[in-house]
């Protein structure tokens, strides 16, 4: 049994104004995971998160963190022991990165000199430079005040994060890095995060666990990402991850395949080799062996970049240049396994080309290997979510 | 500028005075009406009773107060303590609104932030309301000292001892340079004063122009609290010139 470190237990908010923000919410949360509540606006997972420490105080039911009742906790104390971010960083606007993220210390007596080093040393790990430091917020822009809203809540070292919609107010490309790079901090840290969002691609990268809420508060389905894209509990669910989540739910996997060697011309020399895994230095072409056997050879540039694919003929010898067929999209190396299947598919040879990161050709993966290693993520998945 | 060579020490001791009784009431106004202002803000109940109630007070006649408070207070007619009692009730009278706006032009996210990192309600005061209010507040005190400064001269009618006094001697006496120098010195305290609010303003807002931010975060700082500021401040201003007119003009 994994230890829990939050539990809603018939919790229900209803407002003085008569809104039913949340309706009996029985969830559980284990420790050192990071759990999205996701859903449509106003279907109360700000409400939710917020009766985790006191903002909001639950109509009926019991909210427990860490097995004690939120109730029975000094409200100052709990939310100091617990990390907030929001989506308009809230930082102070007229303390210095430094102090914002020393705030909570500060709270806790901690001297004022020992805080801001260590603020100086979480602006690293958050992947801000120093020299930040001394700076207001309003000389930040959206990205570097979500980074240091993020600091600030690790600021105190709380064993549980809460993050409201913490991303959603940074353009794609930022909130894409913050995404990866809470992914990253989680690795190292292991926080119980409540992460909400209605964004229902991010909940599905980030979450370990996913709850989604339907309007009216009531909790719809709680489960981990890839239950939630195969399994919708009901319509709603199912109406709300959208359309594609077969093809989708293989995005938040690496892909574990093996790269094979590929037969490459050089379109300038006509020269043929192999390049691959065991070919470091490409090898000179023998006319045998796996890559030799393919019925298509990979045309590269002087630097090896890829250009398409050459029909071999009967003979053994390629086809000419005018029968080139553009290349399909490419998978580097560590790309999700929806990449690598996008690869193969929309590739002439039915392989997935791979590049290094410089864009040169590393190998190729096989479209059956890449329905493999689906397969096998699958067996894996399911292992693993019986096992949790 | 014969009478003021041979005048100057006494010019002086009556500026200390005129200073005296123009600064004394902004602080003890301006502790009055920090917490009341605080009370006030967003409570359906206070804040329309305090917000009118404080700028009725304005509506008093400044000699009326100068010859009533000291059968209210108990006090002789020329004692300074009514000038000082009567000012401050101005000075409540701007800055009660102005601090109301001031502290009703806070950024709520702002404020839930610090609730959230474990601020206690004292500490969240002092240490994040406050500070933020300043913007907003220093434009109501700013029209609040200048105003009193104006209207210290009116205690010189009934005798009590400042730069009004320049005024009335020299009228009785017919002695123009002695009305000019009144005025003159009157002038310089005013803006002196003001500069060094406005000095004092700039030096506890500096993270509220830190130029070089981003579009999207300058734009959004300018949302909550540049413009609120202006507008807060703008609309004191003028609120309070009008009344100063008219507070001039029935003395
Ligand atoms: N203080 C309040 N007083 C009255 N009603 C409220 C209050 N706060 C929230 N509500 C209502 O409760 C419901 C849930 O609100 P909540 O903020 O929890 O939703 P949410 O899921 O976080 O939405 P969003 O995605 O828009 O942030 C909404 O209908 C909202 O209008
Ligand atoms: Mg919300």
């Amino acid at each position: 049994m994994t230890e829990m470190a939050i539990r809603y237990r018939g919790v229900s908010k209803v407002y003085p104004d008569g809104t039913t923000a949340v309706d009996n919410l029985d969830l559980d949360v284990p420790s050192g995971s990071l759990t999205v509540f996701v859903g449509p606006s106003g279907c109360g997972k700000t409400t939710s998160l917020r009766m985790l420490n006191r903002m909001v105080d639950p109509t009926s039911g019991v909210v427990e963190v860490n097995g004690q009742d939120v109730s029975s906790i000094p409200a100052a104390q709990l939310r100091r022991s617990m990390g907030y971010v929001m989506q308009q960083s809230g930082l102070l606007p007229h303390k210095t990165v430094e102090d914002n993220i020393a705030t909570v210390p500060r709270l806790n007596g901690v001297s004022k000199k020992e805080s801001r080093a260590n603020a100086r040393e979480l602006l690293g790990s958050v992947g801000l430079d120093e020299s930040l430091a001394t700076r207001y917020p309003a000389q930040l822009s959206g990205g570097q005040q979500q980074r240091v809203g993020v600091a600030r809540a690790l600021a105190a070292d709380p064993p549980v994060l809460l993050m409201d919609e913490p991303f959603s107010a940074v353009d794609p490309v930022v909130r894409q890095d913050l995404q990866h790079e809470l992914l990253d901090l989680q690795k190292r840290l292991h926080r119980t995060i409540i992460f909400v969002t209605h964004d229902i691609d991010e909940a599905i990268l980030l979450g370990n666990r996913v709850a989604v809420f339907a309007r009216g508060g009531r909790l719809a389905q709680y489960a981990t990402p890839e239950e939630l894209l195969r399994a919708p509990a009901d319509d709603f669910v199912a109406d709300f991850i959208g359309r594609d989540r077969g093809f989708r739910s293989l995005s938040f996997e690496n892909a574990a395949v093996a790269l094979q060697p590929v037969t490459v011309l050089a379109a300038d020399t006509g020269e043929r080799t192999v390049v691959g895994p065991g070919s470091e230095n490409p090898a000179p072409w023998q006319g045998t062996g796996a890559a030799a056997s393919s019925d298509w050879v990979l045309a590269v540039d002087e630097r090896r970049h890829p250009l398409g694919w050459l029909p071999v003929r009967s003979g053994g010898e390629a086809a000419g240049r005018e029968e080139l067929r553009v290349g399909g999209t490419l998978w580097h190396e560590g790309d999700s396994l929806r990449t690598a299947l996008d690869a193969a598919l929309s590739s002439p040879s039915g392989q997935a080309v791979a590049v290094h990161e410089d864009g040169s050709v590393a190998g190729v993966v096989p479209g059956e290997d890449v329905m493999r290693a689906i397969e096998e993520q699958r067996a894996t998945r399911h292992h693993g979510a019986e096992q949790a | 500028m014969n009478w003021l060579t041979n005048n100057w020490p006494a010019v002086l001791e009556l500026a200390g005075a005129h200073l005296m009784q123009s600064v004394v009431p902004v602080v003890i106004g301006l502790l009055i009406s920090v917490p009341l202002a605080r009370l006030a803000a967003g409570n359906r109940w206070l804040r329309p009773l305090f917000v009118t109630g404080s700028s009725l007070l304005y509506t008093i006649p400044s000699l009326t107060l100068f010859v009533v408070l000291p059968l209210i207070l108990g006090t002789r007619i020329t004692a300074v303590s009514n000038v000082i009692v009567a000012l401050t009730l101005y000075v409540i009278a701007i800055l009660v609104r102005s601090c109301v706006d001031a502290f009703e032009s806070l950024d709520r996210d702002v404020l839930q932030a610090a609730t959230a990192m474990g601020y206690k309600p004292a500490r969240r005061f002092f240490g994040v309301e406050l500070p933020l209010a300043v913007p907003v507040m220093i434009a109501g005190l700013r029209v609040a000292t200048v105003s009193n400064i104006s209207m210290v001269s009116v205690g010189a009618v009934i005798g009590i001892q400042s730069l009004g006094t320049l005024f009335t001697d020299g009228l009785r006496r017919s002695i123009v340079a002695e009305i000019v120098v009144g005025i003159v010195a009157t002038v310089v305290i005013a803006v002196v004063l003001d500069q060094l609010l406005r000095l004092l303003g700039h030096t506890m807002t500096r993270w509220q122009r830190t130029g070089t931010a981003a579009p999207h975060a300058s734009a959004r700082r300018r949302d909550d609290t540049g413009d609120g500021a202006d507008t807060g401040g703008a609309r004191g201003a003028a609120g309070a010139l009008a009344t100063v007119e008219s507070g001039g003009a029935s003395a």
